[in-house]
């Protein structure tokens, strides 16, 4: 179905060239938003949807950009989707968005976001920077998402808010890991997911 | 010890290269090096080995740790058959076992884990087995309340040892101390087993000794504890009963506290026998009490009953909680700290500044001595670097006059 190039560019950003872990982007909302496991994913859609739509429209007018104002431009599209996403979720994931408060707001500094629209949008075609934006936007979900299942796992004892440590462990005096849910942790997660990573693809290895 | 010496002699065959157990190798020289001096000496140049290695280093920490521990044993049976209102009836032995049975596991817990983990990192990368841990090993329980469970201590010991240490190079390569990271990760992760009045007192049985009903008047909280929580303009600090404490009653330490750190007086012990034996800087420890009394002395002087821990003197907050702990044991780790003799007075008076400071303002934490060194272990690095670009400016602008 898509061709050998064009896989690359949809499925590279999940392991090879993810954005989070191999590119150090978007490490902030990584830690802010990865507490728990619900608000974790919401954000990994919210910044795939903006990053593929802005990917695709930035690409379409990309030969009509003038150089010199090209960061303003895409910071105007990147506003406009952001809004739309925050709009979206206040009116239909009320709770989840009062979770992430700011942090939907703050998708338009996201760095992975501003390097996409730089690196690839302005580059390529509109279907290849949409492809492009799916993959980096799954590949950022993708680390939120196992970093918050961990933190929420250790943190809270719950997954979605359901309890998955059973009772009887409490009563036999198991506790909730209060570290987990404080941002430190996250940074130490990524550190390990990051370890695993590199020791699993030597070629990424600095020398 | 000649028969030992010849046991091992008739063994080590095997753990060399070739031999059938080779790969136990640096168990093996681990455990040779631990019991005996070696004998390797310098094949080339200008070196000479000291007699005194790493291990021997730590044996003398150890040993310098010693009072402490034995008095914290002690101070763990009294407060408990306090509690119980046993103390009158009771021996000095019958105290001191009890103490030795609640603090024994500790040990071992924090010795399994930390060993383990050293030494599968040791055999895993085909290094030497590193001696750090036999000093952290030992720091980690005297630093927890005597409640907090084991599974907690390995679960934090695991992460210490893997986060603070292996990952930086092992031993010798650490940013932050091992102990403290412990400590710390303990303190953020299960808040209710490390602070607050219930763990600092064992009011249960030990393994079926000492079994009894807590008297009335007892609450288990810590003199900082108290201060805490104090509030309005009097304060008079008491012992888990409720008698009045004295400050000849704090240098002693029969208060509760985490295990190891509650006497002024064996924690001084064991800092002569650091400072007698050329271990630990002089320096650190001296500015370290330096800063804490100088801090505390400021803060009494502007005594405001908002922070209660300012109506204290300053002589009180030397004796109490972690600081003489911290001051002789923790700052004057040598990995960890400042290396230039400056960047050490610099370091430890800091570090003294901000335990005291983090004590009596910021009320979320009646303790700060362990923040204190943490914070100061980032520091000393810069604290080098820039004493010794101070020198180097001195000396150059010394040359160009000349």
């Amino acid at each position: 179905m898509l061709s050998k190039k064009t896989r690359q560019i949809l499925l590279g950003p999940l392991s090879r060239n993810n954005p989070v872990i191999v590119q150090i982007l978007g490490i902030c909302s990584a830690l802010a938003v990865t507490a728990k496991l619900e608000p974790a994913i919401v954000m990994a859609i919210s910044v795939t949807a903006v990053l593929a739509f802005a990917n695709v429209i930035i690409s379409l007018i990309r030969n009509t950009i003038p150089s010199s104002i090209r960061i303003i431009v895409q910071l105007v599209v990147a506003a406009a989707l952001v809004i739309v996403v925050d709009q979206v979720l206040k009116a239909y994931a009320y709770d989840v968005s009062k979770q992430l408060s700011v942090f939907v707001g703050l998708i338009i500094t996201n760095c992975i976001l501003m390097g996409r629209l730089e690196a690839f949008a302005l580059g390529n075609g509109p279907w290849d920077s949409f492809l492009d934006g799916v993959g980096n936007g799954i590949g950022y979900g993708l680390i939120l998402i196992i970093v918050a299942f961990f933190r929420e796992l250790l943190g809270s004892g719950t997954l979605l808010g359901y309890q998955v440590i059973p009772q009887i462990f409490y009563d036999w005096g198991y506790e909730n890991n209060g570290l987990m849910i404080l941002p430190p942790m996250a940074l130490i997660t990524v550190a390990c997911i990051i370890w695993v990573h590199r020791s699993r693809n030597k070629e990424l290895q600095e020398k | 010890m000649k028969t030992l010496r010849n046991y091992i002699d008739k063994i080590k065959p095997n753990f060399m290269p070739g031999g059938k157990l080779a790969m136990f190798r640096s168990v093996f020289e681990g455990f040779e090096t631990f019991l005996f001096v070696p004998a390797t000496t310098s094949r080339s140049g200008v070196h000479i080995h000291d007699n005194i290695d790493s291990k021997r280093t730590m044996t003398i920490v150890i040993l310098a740790l010693m009072p402490a521990l034995l008095f914290g044993m002690y101070n763990v049976g009294y407060q408990h058959y306090l509690a119980v209102g046993q103390l009158s009836t009771v021996g000095f032995w019958t105290i001191f076992f009890f103490g030795f049975l609640a603090v024994l596991p500790k040990i071992i817990v924090s010795y399994l884990v930390g060993l383990g983990i050293e030494f599968t990192v040791a055999q895993w990368r085909g290094h030497e087995i590193q001696e750090g841990f036999l000093v952290s090993g030992m720091l980690i329980p005297m630093i927890v309340p005597v409640d907090t469970p084991l599974w907690m201590i390995a679960v934090a010991t695991a992460f210490a040892v893997i986060f603070a240490k292996e990952v930086f190079g092992g031993t010798g390569m650490n940013i932050f101390n091992v102990a403290l990271v412990t400590r710390a990760f303990l303190f953020f992760a299960y808040p209710s087993k490390m602070s607050g009045d219930d763990v600092f007192v064992r009011t249960t049985d030990t393994f079926g000794l000492g079994a009894g009903r807590v008297v009335d008047t007892f609450s288990g909280a810590t003199p900082l504890g108290q201060v805490a929580t104090h509030t309005g303009d009097d304060m008079v600090l008491t012992n888990i009963v409720g008698q009045p404490l004295s400050l000849l009653d704090y240098a002693v330490g029969l208060i509760p506290g985490s295990i190891g750190e509650t006497s002024l007086i064996a924690i001084l012990i064991g800092a002569v026998i650091l400072l007698w034996t050329g271990m630990a800087s002089w320096r650190v420890m001296l500015s370290v009490f330096a800063g804490g009394l100088a801090m505390a002395w400021v803060a009494n002087t502007f005594a405001s009953p908002t922070y209660a821990g300012s109506l204290l003197s300053p002589l009180t907050h030397i004796c109490l909680g972690g600081f003489a702990f911290a001051a002789v044991f923790m700052a004057t780790d040598p990995v960890t700290g400042a290396r230039t003799k400056i960047g050490q007075y610099i370091y430890g008076f800091l570090i003294g500044v901000i335990a005291i400071l983090i004590r009596i303002y910021n009320t979320g934490y009646p303790e700060g001595a362990m923040l204190a060194v943490l914070l100061m272990n980032v520091f000393a690095p810069l604290i080098d670097y820039f004493v010794v670009e101070a020198n180097i400016k001195r000396r150059l602008k010394r040359a160009v006059k000349a």
